[in-house]
């Protein structure tokens, strides 16, 4: 997963793919893409908007909210609880990813990999956010020396928090959103990138397909009037992937270790994303 | 090669003036009449655009057609369940087959806020003699509920001696040979045909190919340097060694044929450390002409007498089978456990039974001096639907 706001890795992206690069390339892209949108189409989508905002409102504030928990539980070293928290609270922040990615310094602050970290030429010192904390439970497991690693977690997620308030969704955004959250499962988590030291990758998964649930259910009507047989379509998608991920799951809320999957396990996941993913791609339209 | 097929003419004098040419690559180069019969009469006129060959008649194109530079194949599993939904995918598929040969996008939309319809690495490129070939395999009579209609002789094919199958490289419901004068073109259309049955289908396993012709036509030349298909039968249109003759089989596979493929892995390093004498030894011909041992010419007669006992070629004869060859050779990286290329022939043969291929098969069984330098990865077996007149569609026969 390249994040957007890693500049040199985005230019590269850019260069490299050339026109095959929106979805890296976000920013840019989408700014240029929304301008067209507001000039060239009337379908009326206020009231989805407002709907994608409060969920991704909602979203922030749970998000805040118990990553306050864990630092807490983390600066006081409990390491287990910390861990079983770790994944969870993370499915706040990987449910309303569009949004947050559109935040581009502060995605990788939170959420970087020390991969991408590193493709951007900086070093471990450099690195912050809940990898690295991921890194201290289950590496290092311990807490101590990354005390200030996890008050920095708390800014930043405040900061973020503070700016998602303005955010401005527009139906781009949630249109590309979707299909992004599977991008996200399809490149990044089916492999198990993601979470290379806990191994939570389902959680993330789990989440990243709810947040595309989200904005189809938000879209379903309009969709629905344009588009019946995509609707059914989608839901029946949607439905095979859920019941597919439900055979993985542990306990009352939590996934099995990405390294308790199989060959064949990734292999039917990653199937069923990309069936979901293709009509998926098009919701789009609603905006013609 | 190419310079016949730039030419704008009708397809039945285009045929008679390949001649020498591109037939000879594939067909084994004597009796070209009746590559021309098999292709003149029920072909509809080639169409303005450069390079195409007509999709529409009697059987499907990319078998008897002269042979492309490339081949993508690919092997699906299919996820629908219904004879209706495979129905449904012959009549989306049908149409973009058609233009797929014909050089033109799938299809087109305005609507920037969807992904484009058709993914247009093609866009630019002419048909470059693109064919599309579809065949179903063995295992998907019973997930569809045809089972009654399997023909009696289509199972998977037997063990082979020297068999190693990689179950990553063998199988499959149905299958897309996509060739064409170009190796993107191929690849375009498999992967266009794919993504427009997401959630039908599921690619199993697919194989990139290429073949290589002399300036001047002739027999093209596998990876361990020997001219491949000098003995190809020479199919016509009434050919009783390629297509399904009434009351032969079940009846939908009238005008069709069975496609075999085999991933075969040419074991390229040891083959370099053999001496000519040896390599020469184990085909049976000489490598420089092509000529049977202690003859001059490639299509000299052979002399049984001069063919070492397990020779390539003298194991072959020992069966009156014929099948049509139309092989592409493969390299696709390395072996990841051994750091070997990963290199090596992607047979395909077509026949009108699958016991012809079979026959053939076996009479190299352990004998076979070329076993030390091949293994058979990878093994399918598939029934090409005969051709597709206007207003219908791919299969009809099997799924009405």
């Amino acid at each position: 997963m390249k994040k957007p706001s890693l500049i040199s890795a985005l230019l590269v992206g850019v260069l490299m793919l050339a026109g095959c690069g929106a979805q890296d390339a976000k920013p840019a892209d989408n700014t240029a893409a929304t301008e067209e949108v507001a000039t060239e189409n009337t379908v009326d989508l206020t009231k989805e908007m407002e709907a994608y905002k409060a969920f991704a409102l909602e979203q922030m504030d749970a998000f805040l909210t118990d990553t306050e928990k864990f630092v807490t539980l983390f600066k006081e070293g409990k390491i287990e609880e910390a861990k079983h928290l770790y994944p969870r609270v993370r499915m706040y922040f990987e449910r309303s990813e569009p949004i947050a990615e559109s935040f581009g310094d502060l995605d990788p602050k939170i959420d970087g990999r020390l991969a991408d970290i590193e493709e951007e030429g900086l070093g471990k010192e450099d690195w912050t956010g809940y990898h690295k904390l991921e890194y201290a439970l289950w590496v290092d497991n311990t807490t101590k020396g990354y005390e200030a690693i996890a008050d920095q977690l708390v800014a930043d997620t405040k900061e973020l928090h503070a700016l998602v308030q303005t955010v401005e969704v527009t139906p781009d955004l949630m249109i590309t959103g979707a299909v992004d959250l599977l991008n996200e499962v399809s490149t990044s988590k089916i492999t198990g990138e993601e979470e290379i030291y806990s191994h939570t990758d389902l959680y993330d998964f789990k989440a990243n397909v709810e947040g595309a649930e989200k904005i189809f259910e938000i879209l379903r009507e309009k969709i629905e009037a344009k588009d019946a047989a995509l609707v059914k379509t989608l839901d029946e998608k949607f439905a095979a992937l859920d019941a597919l991920l439900a055979k993985y799951e542990q306990g009352e809320d939590g996934y099995v270790s990405y390294e308790a999957l199989t060959d064949e396990d990734t292999k039917a996941l990653a199937v069923a994303v990309n069936q979901l993913g293709e009509p998926l791609s098009q919701m789009g339209v609603i905006m013609e | 090669m190419t310079e016949w097929h730039e030419k704008k003419i009708s397809r039945r004098s285009m045929l008679k003036m390949t001649g020498i040419g591109a037939a000879g690559a594939i067909i084994g180069a004597s009796g070209f009449g009746g590559v021309m019969k098999a292709m003149g009469s029920d072909l509809t006129a080639p169409k303005a655009v450069k390079n195409s060959i007509a999709f529409y008649g009697k059987h499907q194109a990319g078998i008897t057609t002269p042979s492309q530079t490339n081949v993508y194949f690919a092997s699906l599993d299919v996820v629908v369940t219904t004879k209706k939904e495979m129905r449904e995918l012959m009549q989306l598929w049908t149409p973009m087959i058609e233009k797929l040969m014909a050089g033109e996008e799938v299809a087109t939309s305005t609507n920037v806020h969807i992904p484009p319809n058709d993914t247009g690495e093609a866009e630019g490129l002419d048909a470059k003699n693109c064919t599309i070939t579809i065949g179903v395999g063995p295992s998907l009579f019973d997930k569809v509920g045809l089972t009654a209609e399997k023909p009696r002789e289509f199972t998977d094919l037997p063990h082979f001696p020297k068999d190693q199958l990689d179950p990553a490289y063998t199988g499959g419901d149905l299958c897309i040979q996509a060739c064409a004068d170009d190796p993107q073109v191929a690849f375009h259309a498999v992967r266009n045909l794919v993504r427009v049955a997401t959630g039908k289908v599921e690619v199993k396993w697919a194989q990139a190919g290429f073949n290589a012709f002399p300036p001047g036509g002739g027999t093209p030349r596998n990876l361990f340097a020997f001219k491949d298909g000098t003995e190809n039968p020479v199919p016509d249109k009434e050919d009783h060694v390629v297509w399904v003759q009434p009351g032969e089989s079940k009846a939908w596979l009238t005008g069709g044929t069975y496609l075999a493929v085999r991933r075969i892995q040419m074991h390229l390093e040891t083959w370099d450390r053999t001496s000519l004498q040896e390599q020469e030894n184990t085909f049976g011909r000489h490598r420089d002409t092509g000529a049977p041992m202690g003859m001059k010419d490639e299509f000299d007669n052979t002399d049984e007498a001069e063919l070492p006992a397990t020779s390539h070629v003298h194991l072959a004869r020992q069966t009156k089978a014929r099948m049509l060859r139309r092989s592409f050779s493969y390299a696709s990286g390395t072996m990841t456990q051994t750091g070997a290329h990963d290199a090596g022939l992607l047979f395909i043969s077509f026949q009108k039974h699958p016991q012809q291929f079979i026959d053939v098969q076996n009479s190299f069984g352990r004998l076979d001096k070329l076993n030390e330098y091949i293994t058979h990865r990878g093994s399918a077996l598939f029934a090409c639907f005969p051709g597709v007149q206007k207003g219908s569609y791919l299969g009809e026969t099997l799924f009405k």
